[in-house]
């Protein structure tokens, strides 16, 4: 048939336009998830890829001349190390004014062991226990912090937000779908004799099924476009906000050029998604009429 | 005289009932002019549900157009119902399109593009008499009126076969005679017309008009000429 036809031969009831808005604010939900998924999975590369391979160095020894020479020994040796890419030997005045809000101004008076920080980045992240085992040789006192154990529950609460946005986009396209499905069988039900004429004057199946998926592709277009626009326009202001902070960690969250491709395209398989499952709906229930 | 329809020994059991119909067997010709005649509940409905294809018999065969439609597979349906046209009893109009898109509505399922719709459209309403009601839907028209209109859909697509319920049951005696008149048209052109009716003034209407007869479940044949096999053939 026709397109001018198709739009026409299904009447303009309640349940379509009621789809309308479920699919609108089903697919704002969805687009908000899909992007909070992207950011907390960018936030946590970021954070993988800023704490795998750093480590601290801390020189701890009571006599402050052996501590520093302890210092020089290792940080000597770690820049000779094969697998070291950076050493810092984090210098005395900068750690005295870092921990001055805390310990007052005892800290730079030398009284307080303070221990010596020496900041390392490796060549490889599977570097990091032969880089101890290094450093442990050459200073029995010196204890080596890998920045990635420390930071671990950070990131493994970053990976169980990325793991919770996907389950909520997957949670929400089958909603999404079970609303499609009750959508058509209803609209089935509601027709039922106007297919059943189609089908006397010699419809097929595909025909009376592209009726249907016609008009759940408008609903979807429609609805889907209105709340799939507001969660992008929302997405893009959280974003400006969260780059507003500066923080390096938040600053992973924000949505790059491929995040945002993979959020557009979110309405668009939503609206093929939405469309398949009308069509399979509708074919499986005329397959068992006449 | 090709036959078009074909009932062998056909019967007819909705549910774990008695059979509505029984043993039926008859052939139609191409081009032959049938009114089917029959008590309320007597199987009238029934036998057309067959015809038009919208079920399936309990047992026997029934062949249309040379192929057997009881094994036939549902992907060929269509086809074979687009050759049928079909009065319903209660109309069956599509409640929300307008007296014009109903009657367009076998070509447009046929494929006919739009531009080739409104010629056959504005002849078919102006022969029933519609011309002035083309934008009408069915609630706004008379139950005469919409019979018309259901009458138009199930002609406009030249069917080889027409099947109508009563359709004369809703207008008067004038409409009777132009839709009688309508058929017998059809008719002239090849098309294989069974009608169901009550109404035994018809049957004077068309002189060459055979007469089928149905008596609880069972066909009865005055003339001898429907029966299955031909009585020659005995």
């Amino acid at each position: 048939m026709s397109d001018r036809s198709q739009t026409r031969v299904l009447d303009e009831a309640g349940g379509f336009r009621a789809m309308t808005a479920v699919m609108g604010i089903m697919l704002f939900l969805t687009v908000l998830a899909t992007a909070l998924g992207l950011g907390t999975l960018g936030a946590a590369r970021t954070l993988d890829r800023q704490l795998a391979g750093r480590l601290t160095v801390q020189v701890v020894d009571g006599d402050p001349a052996a501590r520093d020479r302890a210092a020089a020994r290792v940080t000597e040796l770690l820049r000779r190390h094969p697998d070291v890419l950076r050493v810092d030997l984090v210098d005395r005045a900068e750690l005295q004014r870092l921990i001055e809000p805390w310990l007052g101004a005892s800290a730079s008076s030398g009284a307080l062991p303070v221990p010596a920080l020496i900041d390392v980045d490796l060549r490889r992240e599977d570097a990091a226990p032969r880089v101890a085992d290094v450093v442990r040789r050459a200073a029995s006192n010196a204890r080596v912090d890998r920045h990635e154990e420390w930071m671990s529950p950070v990131s493994r609460f970053m990976d169980l937000l990325t793991a919770l946005a996907a389950a909520l986009v997957a949670l929400m396209a089958a909603a999404t779908l079970a609303v499609v499905v009750l959508a058509v069988r209803s609209g089935l039900e509601a027709h039922r004799g106007t297919i059943e004429v189609m089908h006397m004057l010699g419809s097929t199946d595909v025909q009376v099924a592209r009726l249907f998926q016609r008009r759940i592709a408008l609903d979807a277009l429609l609805g889907g476009g209105v709340g799939g626009l507001a969660a992008l326009a929302i997405v893009w202001l959280l974003g400006r906000q969260l780059g507003a902070l500066g923080s390096e960690l938040l600053g992973g969250a924000t949505l790059g050029r491929g995040e945002w491709t993979a959020l557009a395209a979110v309405p668009l398989l939503f609206i093929l998604l939405a469309t398949l499952a009308a069509r399979r709906a509708v074919l499986a229930d005329l397959k068992r009429t006449l | 005289m090709t036959n078009i329809v074909q009932f062998e020994n056909v019967g007819l059991r909705y549910g774990a009932g008695e059979e509505t119909l029984t043993d039926v067997s008859f052939q139609l010709g191409a081009g032959s002019f049938h009114f089917l005649t029959g008590a309320s509940g007597a199987g009238k409905t029934s036998l057309l549900k067959l015809l038009y294809l919208a079920q399936r018999p309990s047992r026997g065969v029934i062949r249309l157009f040379g192929e057997d439609t009881v094994t036939l597979p549902r992907a060929r349906l269509p086809g074979f119902r687009r050759r049928i046209g079909v009065v319903f009893q209660d109309f069956r109009l599509v409640p929300h399109l307008s007296a014009w898109d109903n009657i367009a509505l076998p070509l447009r399922v046929a494929g006919v593009v739009e531009a080739d719709l409104e010629q056959p459209v504005r002849e078919m309403l102006a022969w029933v008499g519609l011309a002035e009601r083309a934008h009408a839907r069915p609630a706004t028209l008379s139950g005469g009126e919409q019979q018309r209109v259901a009458i138009a859909r199930a002609v406009i697509a030249r069917p080889e076969l027409l099947v109508a319920d009563e359709p004369t049951g809703n207008v008067d005696p004038d409409m009777a005679e132009r839709l009688l008149h309508l058929f017998d048209s059809l008719n002239r052109l090849g098309t294989t017309i069974v009608i169901a009716t009550h109404d035994l003034h018809l049957l004077s209407r068309v002189p060459h008009a055979q007469l089928m007869r149905l008596d609880r479940g069972r066909l009865h044949d005055p003339t001898g000429a429907l029966r299955y096999p031909p009585k020659a053939a005995e």
